[in-house]
C-alpha cells in the first residue's frame, strides 16, 4: 500500500463517514458542519486526481460561501426540529435497500472490471512545474468563453433573484420614490410661497 | 495505486448516501438541499477522476461550471426557503401541497 | 368554319347569362328578346350547315377547340364533331327551342300568378324562365356537336341540370320540388352507368375522342372482360349496355322512366322542349352516335331491343287511362321514344334519328297544344273537365289533328314514315328479341291510336266544358301561341315525305352511322319499297295502318259515340285498369325499395353509426374514458415535494437496472 493509497482510503473513509453524519444527524447545524467536513475531504481527493484549482475553489465557495450560508439559514430560521424528524426511523429500511440497490447497480457499471487498474493504467503524475490553474485558465478563457460569461450571468442573476425574493418592505421603514418625486407637477403639488401680511 | 473505479466507487457511494438522505429527511427541506449538494459532489468527483485519467480538462471545465451551478442553486433555494418560513412560520414539505392537482 | 360552330353554341349561352344574371336589369322584354334572338342566330346557322351537308359543300368537321388537360395521354378537351347526323340534330334542337321561345312569351306572360304574392322567389321568373331555356339549348348543342366523351358527359349533365331547374321551376309547389328531385336521382342511377361505360372506353382505348375510340373497337370486338367474380362478358357488351344505361335514364326506358311524367310539374313549354323534343332525344342520339360500338354486341342490341319494345308498349298502355292532358302526352312520349330504342337495337340508326325527327315537331306541337288548351281552360289540365272545345279553339284543334294524325302513323304524315320504317325494320331484324320487339311494336300502334285519339275526342269533341265559367272565357290563344303551332304543324305532315329518301335510303348518314352488312335491316326494308311513294303504297296494305284505323275507330266508338261502353269495359277490367291506373306500381315499388330502402339504410347509420358509435362512443366515450382515468390518477398527483422525489429516483432506479441488465 503506498502512501498516495493510504490517504486516498483515509480521505475516502472521512467522506463516507461524514456523509452519512450529514443526512441521520437530528440537529441541521451538525449536518451542515459535517457537509462541510465532506467538502474539504474531497478537496483532499481531488487533490490527489491533480485538480489543485478546483480543490481550492471547492473550499473556498463551498466552505466559505454555501456552507456559510446554510448556517446562516439554519440558524435564522426557527425550526422545530421534532415535527421534521417524525417518521426517520419508518423510512429507514427503505431508504438503505433503496440506497444499497443503487450502490450495486453502480458498482456492477464501474466497478474494477469495466474501470480497473488493467483497464485504464494511471496516468503518469505532471512535471514539477505543471500549473493547473493556468491550464485550466487557457482552457477556461478561449474555448469556453461564452459558457464563462454565461455562467457569470447566472450567478448575478441568483444573486439578484435572491436579493429580490428575500427582500421586503416593511411598513415603519423610510424611503424615497424617485418615480413620483419626478412626477411633481408645478402647482398644485409643490409648495407655494404665499405672501401674507404681517398682522398689526 | 488509485484505480479509476475506486474514485467511480467512491461517487457511487456518497451518491447513495445522499439518495438515502432525501428518503429519510424528505421534511425536511435544508437537509434536502444538502443532500443534493452532496450528490453534486458525487458527481463531480466522477468527471475529476475521468478528467484525471484521460488527461483531459474539459471534465474540469464541467465542474467549475457546475459549481456555479450548484451555488447559484443553493442562494436560491435558501432565499426561497426564507421567504417560505416567513409566510408559513415552517418548513414542513409536508405542509407544502399546494401543487395537488 | 370553327367559328360558326362556336358561333352556333355560344348565341344560346350568351343569351342565357344576359337574362340569367341582368334580367332584373333587362326586364321581362329585354330577356325574351335577348335569348329568342340568340338561339334564333344559332337556329339560323344550324339550318345553313345542314344545308351545306344537303347540297353537299360543307365537310364533316371534327377537330378539338380548346384542350382542357392532358393526363397520362388521355385528352380532354372541347371539340366538335359536325358531321350529317349532328346537322340533323343541330337544326331539330334549334327550330323546336325557338318556337317554344316564342310560344312561351305568350305562355308565361301571366307567370305572376303562379306564386304567391310575398314569394321573394317568384322575383324576375320570367327572365329565369328565359334563362333557363337558353342555357338548355346551349347544353343540348355541346351534347349533340361533341367529339368526345367527355364533352357528351358535360352535355349529358347540363341538360339533366337545367332539366332539373325547369321542372321545379315553380319551387313554391311541393309536387314540382318533388317531381324534380325524382328526376334528378333517377337520371342520376343512368348516370352511373353511363360514366362507368365511359371509364370502361377510357380504360381500354385509353382515349375519349370519338374517333380514335372507334377506329380501336373492331380491334376490341373480341375482348372478354372479368366481371361479377368470373362471368366472362365481350367489352362491347360491357360498354354498350353501360351506355345504353346512360340512356334509359336519359331517354326515360322502362324501369328507369318513372320521372318524366312526373317532370309534366314544369311549365307546358319546358314538356314541349325538354320532354318531348330534345332531351329525352339524347339518349337515342347518343345511342346511335356509337354505333360503331354497338355493332359489335348482339347481346346490347338485343338488350335495346326489349327495353324499348317493353317501354314502347306498356307506357302507351298507362297513356289510355291518364287523365291529365299532358300527362298523356308524356306516356305518349315515352312510348315514342321506346318506337326509337327499338329501332336502334335492330341496327336501324337511320330510321330511329328519323323518327326522333319527326317525332320532334309533332311532339312538340301536341304539347304546345296542350299548353293552348290549358292557357284556355285556365290551367285547368283534367280532360274529363273539357270537351268542345272545337269551336272555340279552332287554330289549336286542326293543329291538334295533324299532331295526332302524325303521332298514330296516318299514311302521308311524318309519323307514318319514321313509324312505319321501324315496324318494318324490326320485321327484318334477326337478333334476339326481335320477334317480341316486332309483336309488341305492332300493337303499340293500335294503343297508340287509341289513346291519342281517345284524349283528342274528349278535349275537343263532345259536350262542352263542364264548368260554365271556364266555358264563358274559353277563346283562341295569342297569336305568339298559334303561330309556333302552325310553325310545326308544317313539318310535322312534310317532312316525313320530304326527307325519306334521304335520310333512310340515301347516303346522307354514309360514314356517320355504321353498319354491319348481317345487321342492316334498312337495307332490306329499301329492297321491299325502293322509296317514299313506295312506301305510302306499300302502308296501305300493311298491318300497322290498319291496326292504328282501328284504334282510331275504337276511340271514336267509345269515347265520342257510346261513353257508357268506357264505364263497362273499366268495370268488366277492374284489376287491368288498376294496374294502369297505378302504371304497374313503379312508383310504389321505387317508393318502398329504393326511397324506403335508402331512409332506412339513412337511419341505420344516423342512429346506429353516427349517434351510438360516433357520437357516443369515440366522441362522449373517449370524453368520459379520459375523465374517468383522469379521476383515477389525479390521486397520484399529491402535491408533495417528496413524492415527486422519490418517484425520480425510483425512475432513476429502474432505467439504471434496466441499463445494467440489458
Amino acid at each position: 500500500m503506498t502512501f498516495k493509497l493510504f490517504v486516498f482510503y483515509t480521505f475516502a473513509i472521512v467522506l463516507v463517514a461524514s456523509a452519512l453524519m450529514v443526512i441521520t444527524r437530528r440537529n441541521p447545524v451538525h449536518s451542515a458542519l459535517f457537509l462541510v467536513l465532506a467538502f474539504f475531504t474531497s478537496a483532499g481527493i481531488w487533490l490527489l486526481a491533480e485538480a489543485e484549482f478546483l480543490a481550492i475553489v471547492l473550499v473556498l465557495v463551498y466552505v466559505g460561501a454555501v456552507m456559510v450560508l446554510f448556517l446562516f439559514v439554519v440558524m435564522m430560521l426557527d425550526i422545530d426540529m421534532a415535527t421534521l424528524r417524525a417518521g426517520f426511523i419508518n423510512y429507514l429500511p427503505v431508504a438503505v435497500l433503496v440506497a444499497a440497490v443503487m450502490a450495486v447497480e453502480i458498482f456492477l457499471v464501474v466497478g474494477p472490471g469495466n474501470f480497473g487498474l488493467d483497464v485504464f493504467a494511471p496516468p503518469p503524475p505532471m512535471p514539477a512545474d505543471y500549473s493547473n490553474t493556468a491550464s485550466l485558465g487557457n482552457v477556461l478563457y478561449t474555448v469556453y468563453m461564452y459558457p464563462f460569461e454565461i455562467a457569470a450571468v447566472i450567478l448575478l442573476v441568483a444573486i439578484i433573484a435572491a436579493i429580490g425574493l428575500t427582500m421586503r418592505k416593511r411598513a415603519d421603514t423610510k424611503y424615497q420614490n424617485p418615480s413620483e418625486q419626478v412626477r411633481i407637477r408645478k402647482g398644485p403639488d409643490r409648495i407655494q410661497v404665499v405672501h401674507m401680511d404681517t398682522e398689526d | 495505486m488509485i484505480a479509476l473505479s475506486d474514485y467511480l466507487i467512491l461517487g457511487a457511494i456518497l451518491f447513495s448516501i445522499s439518495l438515502a438522505g432525501i428518503f429519510l429527511n424528505r421534511k425536511n427541506v435544508i437537509i434536502l438541499l444538502m443532500c443534493i449538494e452532496l450528490m453534486l459532489l458525487a458527481v463531480n468527483m466522477n468527471f475529476i477522476a475521468f478528467s484525471h485519467f484521460h488527461g483531459d480538462l474539459v471534465g474540469q471545465v464541467f465542474v467549475f461550471f457546475i459549481l456555479t451551478v450548484a451555488a447559484a442553486e443553493a442562494a436560491i433555494g435558501l432565499a426561497i426557503l426564507v421567504v417560505l418560513f416567513r409566510n408559513r412560520l415552517t418548513i414542513n414539505v409536508q405542509d407544502l401541497d399546494t401543487l395537488k392537482g | 368554319m370553327e367559328n360558326l360552330y362556336i358561333a352556333i353554341v355560344l348565341a344560346p349561352l350568351i343569351g342565357a347569362v344576359i337574362a340569367g344574371f341582368w334580367g332584373d336589369r333587362i326586364g321581362r322584354k329585354g330577356a325574351h328578346w335577348v335569348t329568342s334572338s340568340g338561339v334564333g342566330i344559332s337556329a339560323i346557322l344550324s339550318l345553313y350547315v345542314l344545308s351545306g351537308f344537303m347540297s353537299g359543300s360543307r365537310e364533316v368537321f371534327n377537330g378539338a377547340v380548346y384542350t382542357w388537360m392532358i393526363s397520362d395521354g388521355l385528352r380532354m378537351e372541347v371539340g366538335f364533331l359536325v358531321d350529317q347526323l349532328t346537322a340533323l340534330m343541330m337544326s331539330v334542337v334549334t327550330f323546336v327551342s325557338f318556337c317554344i321561345h316564342i310560344y312561351t312569351i305568350g305562355y308565361m306572360a301571366d307567370d305572376e300568378h303562379n306564386w304567391p304574392k310575398e314569394s321573394l322567389a317568384g322575383r324576375n321568373s320570367y327572365q329565369r324562365f328565359f334563362s333557363y331555356i337558353s342555357l338548355f339549348t346551349f347544353a343540348m348543342l355541346m351534347l349533340v356537336m361533341a367529339n368526345n366523351f367527355l364533352q357528351l358527359f358535360f352535355g349529358w349533365e347540363a341538360v339533366g341540370l337545367v332539366s332539373y331547374l325547369l321542372i321545379g321551376f315553380w319551387s313554391v309547389r311541393p309536387t314540382a320540388i318533388f317531381a324534380n328531385l325524382k328526376a334528378f336521382l333517377v337520371n342520376r342511377v343512368g348516370d352511373f352507368g353511363f360514366i362507368l361505360g365511359i371509364a370502361a372506353v377510357a380504360m381500354y382505348t385509353n382515349s375519349l375522342d370519338y374517333a380514335e375510340v372507334f377506329a380501336a373497337v373492331p380491334g376490341l370486338a373480341d375482348t372478354q372482360v372479368q366481371i361479377l367474380g368470373n362471368t366472362s362478358w365481350s367489352l362491347m357488351s360491357v360498354i354498350g349496355i353501360l351506355l345504353f344505361i346512360g340512356a334509359m335514364g336519359k331517354s326515360a326506358q322502362v324501369p328507369l322512366h318513372v320521372w318524366l311524367p312526373d317532370s309534366m310539374e314544369g311549365p307546358t313549354p319546358i314538356s314541349a322542349l325538354i320532354h318531348a323534343a330534345t332531351m329525352v332525344t339524347a339518349g337515342v342520339f347518343m345511342v346511335a352516335r356509337m354505333s360503331p360500338i354497338y355493332e359489335f354486341s348482339e347481346t346490347a342490341l338485343s338488350f335495346i331491343l326489349v327495353i324499348g319494345a317493353t317501354t314502347a308498349i306498356f307506357t302507351g298502355l298507362i297513356g289510355i287511362v291518364q287523365n291529365d292532358i299532358k300527362r298523356v302526352v308524356a306516356y305518349s312520349t315515352l312510348s315514342q321514344l321506346g318506337y326509337m330504342m327499338v329501332a336502334l337495337g335492330a341496327s336501324a340508326y337511320a330510321a330511329g334519328i328519323f323518327h326522333l325527327m319527326t317525332h320532334a315537331f309533332f311532339k312538340a306541337l301536341l304539347f304546345l297544344a296542350a299548353g293552348s288548351v290549358i292557357i284556355g281552360m285556365h290551367h285547368d289540365q283534367d280532360i274529363r273537365n273539357m270537351g268542345g272545345i272545337k269551336k272555340y279553339m279552332p287554330w289549336t284543334y286542326w293543329t291538334s289533328l295533324v299532331g295526332s294524325l302524325a303521332l298514330i302513323g296516318f299514311p302521308g304524315f311524318s309519323g307514318f314514315f319514321s313509324k312505319d320504317a321501324i315496324i318494318e325494320a324490326v320485321h327484318h331484324s334477326q337478333i334476339a328479341g326481335s320477334g317480341y320487339a316486332y309483336a309488341m311494336v305492332l300493337i303499340g300502334v293500335f294503343v297508340t291510336a287509341l289513346y291519342s285519339f281517345r284524349m283528342f275526342f274528349l278535349v275537343f269533341h263532345g259536350e262542352g266544358p263542364r264548368d260554365e265559367h271556364a266555358k264563358a272565357h274559353l277563346h283562341e290563344s295569342p297569336k305568339v301561341v298559334t303561330v309556333p303551332l302552325v310553325l310545326l304543324a308544317i313539318p310535322s305532315v312534310f317532312i316525313g315525305y320530304l326527307t325519306l329518301d334521304t335520310l333512310l335510303f340515301g347516303d346522307w348518314f354514309d360514314g356517320v352511322l355504321f353498319v354491319l352488312p348481317q345487321h342492316d335491316t334498312l337495307a332490306a326494308v329499301e329492297a321491299s319499297v325502293h322509296n317514299a311513294n313506295g312506301m305510302l303504297a306499300h302502308g296501305f296494305f300493311g298491318v300497322p295502318l290498319y291496326l292504328a284505323l282501328g284504334g282510331l275507330v275504337t276511340a271514336a266508338v267509345i269515347y265520342l259515340f257510346k261513353p257508357s261502353i268506357a264505364d263497362t269495359i273499366k268495370n268488366g277490367l277492374k284489376p287491368i285498369y288498376r294496374t294502369l291506373e297505378m302504371k304497374y306500381w313503379f312508383d310504389e315499388l321505387y317508393q318502398f325499395l329504393f326511397a324506403g330502402g335508402s331512409r332506412g339504410i339513412g337511419r341505420f347509420f344516423w342512429k346506429g353509426g353516427d349517434q351510438l358509435i360516433i357520437d357516443s362512443v369515440i366522441i362522449n366515450g373517449s370524453a368520459r374514458a379520459i375523465g374517468r382515468f383522469a379521476d383515477r390518477i389525479r390521486s397520484v398527483q399529491t402535491g408533495f415535494l417528496y413524492h415527486y422525489a422519490i418517484a425520480m429516483i425510483l425512475g432513476l432506479l429502474l432505467l439504471l437496472t434496466w441499463f445494467v441488465i440489458a
